[in-house]
């Protein structure tokens, strides 16, 4: 049970010429919770859309499960992969958004029912009752034939979370999922989100809300200035900070 | 004191106040009135419109311009020329639109050169051109380019790398000379127009649906495509309606089969010009009228999820929970 889900080793990541990830190691098992901290603009997201190879790294290597990002070692040469094969990684990797990216032309039910149908060309029939199930695990059994555009931002990014759960992921990475919400939403998608932890999902979970972290995080590490700065258990890092930078941030977002 | 903030005040009577008055509306009103019986008066009294001619006999024992069966034909051609050029125009006015916002520089920049060349000819000489390109080739066909120099390199005499070929003059007559001068044009615009619907979908939305593990391909049709529509169909209509009236340019190709050559022909032979004009602009005024319709479906098809209908029923079920009245879900699924 402890095999290592995501391990990333020095991962560096460059726009042109301002470098925002500096060297990243990070290792999260399997069924763990990992948050991710950090100022605005310290590479948080960049570093999450780099596991699912959104981004694509300029040094250093991520693997998902084992499993290359990117990338095929051949008799000791990366090659790299190609759109087939990074997409089929990216299937057992779901992701969550700040700003929930729903697809507004489709309902609930089609936006859930979309990948598993189109991607994986499973049984209709079957992806219907499963993305039932998911929705009535969210809590939107009621609103399955509703569009986008009539949820509240708490219900559509828990329903982005039903669509990326549908394709039956081994890893979720939330990039800070209740920032866009109005705080008395928060609550509604962080339970969810402890449910998901809960059952033994392997997460990676950009937030700051500290509470979430303290009570379900496995792990904690801060980031800033495109490297880790501290790592620890949440608790611990929590409480304790050890770097100046640490304590600067958390004294604020406390 | 207190007590009368409790008990419940009377409701005052409903304001009944003398409205504002508008007499510009029906200054306004008169006026457009007059206006309006003046030209129908116009109609139906001035001979000159010839009306018989245009709807019941044109010629002893034929039927009015508007239905003989040469115009008819025309008719068909002019529809036909509009569908056909306009398939041409979107389809690979999406292809350029593509190539233009793909991140290869060739296939970019071959989408720009194509745009910049079809939208700066006028279609009337595009229209002309086509119709005379078989001056370059006797035969158009597929195959090696530049096979007699080859040949002739190899010391091969009258060597052919024509793998298919057919007379030019077959192929670039007529219909498809006119067709393919209006469709190459068309797909420029529509390369635009395109491009600024795809532009106009937030980028987050194929980042979560590549997330997902969609191929790029997937992520166009079933994504970005139809959210796009939404920009793009509006002008696509224009665009449509603008065609219906630049087949009339075909005529120059030659085009016989055509709206307009067919009632100018008539008009040639009867020397009756001013009816046979209003004919044109009735049948014009029909085509668009269809298309109009048509295009309002197709808005409110690419309007799903969005429009003022979804936001109106959020808006009807918010005031229902806020009166604490039931949530009208169960009945929400049409
Ligand atoms: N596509 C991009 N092109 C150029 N710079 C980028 C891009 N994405 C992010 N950056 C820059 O990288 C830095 C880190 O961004 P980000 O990873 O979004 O930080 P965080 O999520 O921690 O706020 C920022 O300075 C940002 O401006
Ligand atoms: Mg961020």
């Amino acid at each position: 049970m402890t095999s290592e889900m995501v391990r990333a080793d020095n991962v560096h990541k460059s726009f042109g010429s301002l470098e925002v990830l500096k060297g990243i190691d990070l290792v999260v098992n399997s069924g763990e919770v990992c948050c991710v901290l950090g100022p605005s603009g310290s590479g948080k997201s960049t570093f999450l859309r780099c596991i699912n190879h959104l981004e694509k790294i300029n040094a250093g290597r991520i693997t998902v499960d084992g499993d290359l990002i990117g990338y095929r070692e051949r008799g000791g040469k990366l090659h790299e992969l190609g759109e087939k094969d990074v997409a089929r990684q990216r299937r057992s990797i779901g992701m969550v958004f700040q700003r929930f990216n729903l697809f507004p032309h489709m309902t609930v039910l089609q936006n859930v029912m979309e990948a598993p149908c189109r991607v994986k060309s499973e049984n209709k029939a079957e992806v219907r009752d499963r993305a039932r199930a998911l929705l009535d695990r969210v809590g939107l059994s009621e609103k399955t034939e509703s569009y986008p555009g009539q949820l509240s931002g708490g219900q559509q990014q828990r329903v982005a979370i039903a669509r990326a759960l549908a394709m039956r992921p081994k890893l979720m990475l939330f990039d800070e999922p209740t920032s866009a919400l109005d705080p008395e939403l928060v609550g509604e998608v962080l339970d969810v989100m402890k449910d998901l932890a809960r059952d033994g999902m392997t997460m990676v979970v950009v937030t700051h809300e500290i509470g979430f972290a303290r009570e379900v995080g496995d792990k904690l590490i801060f980031m800033d200035g495109g490297v880790v700065v501290e790592e620890g258990a949440p608790r611990d890092v929590i409480a304790n900070p050890q770097h100046e930078r640490t304590r600067a941030f958390l004294s604020k977002v406390l | 004191m207190s007590d009368q903030t409790t008990t419940e005040r009377a409701r005052p009577e409903p304001i009944k106040a003398v409205p504002v008055r508008h007499p510009g509306r029906w200054v306004t009103i008169a006026v457009l009135a007059v206006l309006a019986a003046m030209f129908v008066h116009l109609l139906v009294t001035n001979d000159n419109f010839r009306w018989s001619f245009i709807f019941s006999s044109y010629e002893d024992g034929k039927r009015g311009v508007m239905f003989t069966g040469p115009v008819l034909e025309g008719l068909r051609g002019t529809l036909l020329l509009t569908v056909t050029s306009m398939a041409i125009g979107i389809g690979l006015g999406v292809v350029l639109a593509v190539m233009r916002l793909s991140p290869n520089k060739i296939l970019s920049s071959v989408a720009f050169v194509y745009t910049w060349f079809f939208r700066a000819v006028p279609r009337l000489i595009l229209a002309i051109l086509f119709g005379n390109l078989n001056i370059l080739w006797s035969r158009v066909g597929f195959g090696l380019p530049f096979d007699k120099q080859i040949g002739d390199l190899f010391g091969i005499d009258n060597f052919n790398g024509q793998f298919y070929s057919i007379r030019a003059a077959d192929l670039l007559a007529g219909f498809v000379a006119g067709m393919l001068a209006l469709g190459l044009s068309e797909a420029a615009y529509m390369a635009e127009i395109v491009r600024a619907g795809l532009q106009s979908v937030d980028q987050g939305q194929s980042e979560a649906a590549v997330a997902l593990g969609m191929s790029r391909f997937q992520v166009l049709r079933r994504i970005v495509l139809p959210q796009a529509m939404r920009v793009i169909v509006p002008p696509t209509g224009n665009e449509t309606i603008a065609m219906v009236k630049d087949t009339s340019l075909v005529a120059y190709v030659p085009v016989a089969g055509e709206l307009w050559f067919q009632l100018n022909a008539v008009s040639a032979r009867t020397f009756v010009v001013f009816p046979v004009l209003v004919a044109a602009v009735i049948w014009y005024l029909i085509i668009c009228t269809v298309l109009m319709i048509g295009q309002f479906f197709l808005e409110r098809h690419y309007g799903k999820g969005y429009g003022a209908v979804g936001k109106a029923k959020q808006r009807l079920r918010d005031i229902e929970v806020e009166q604490g009245g039931r949530i009208v879900d169960s009945r929400e699924g049409s």
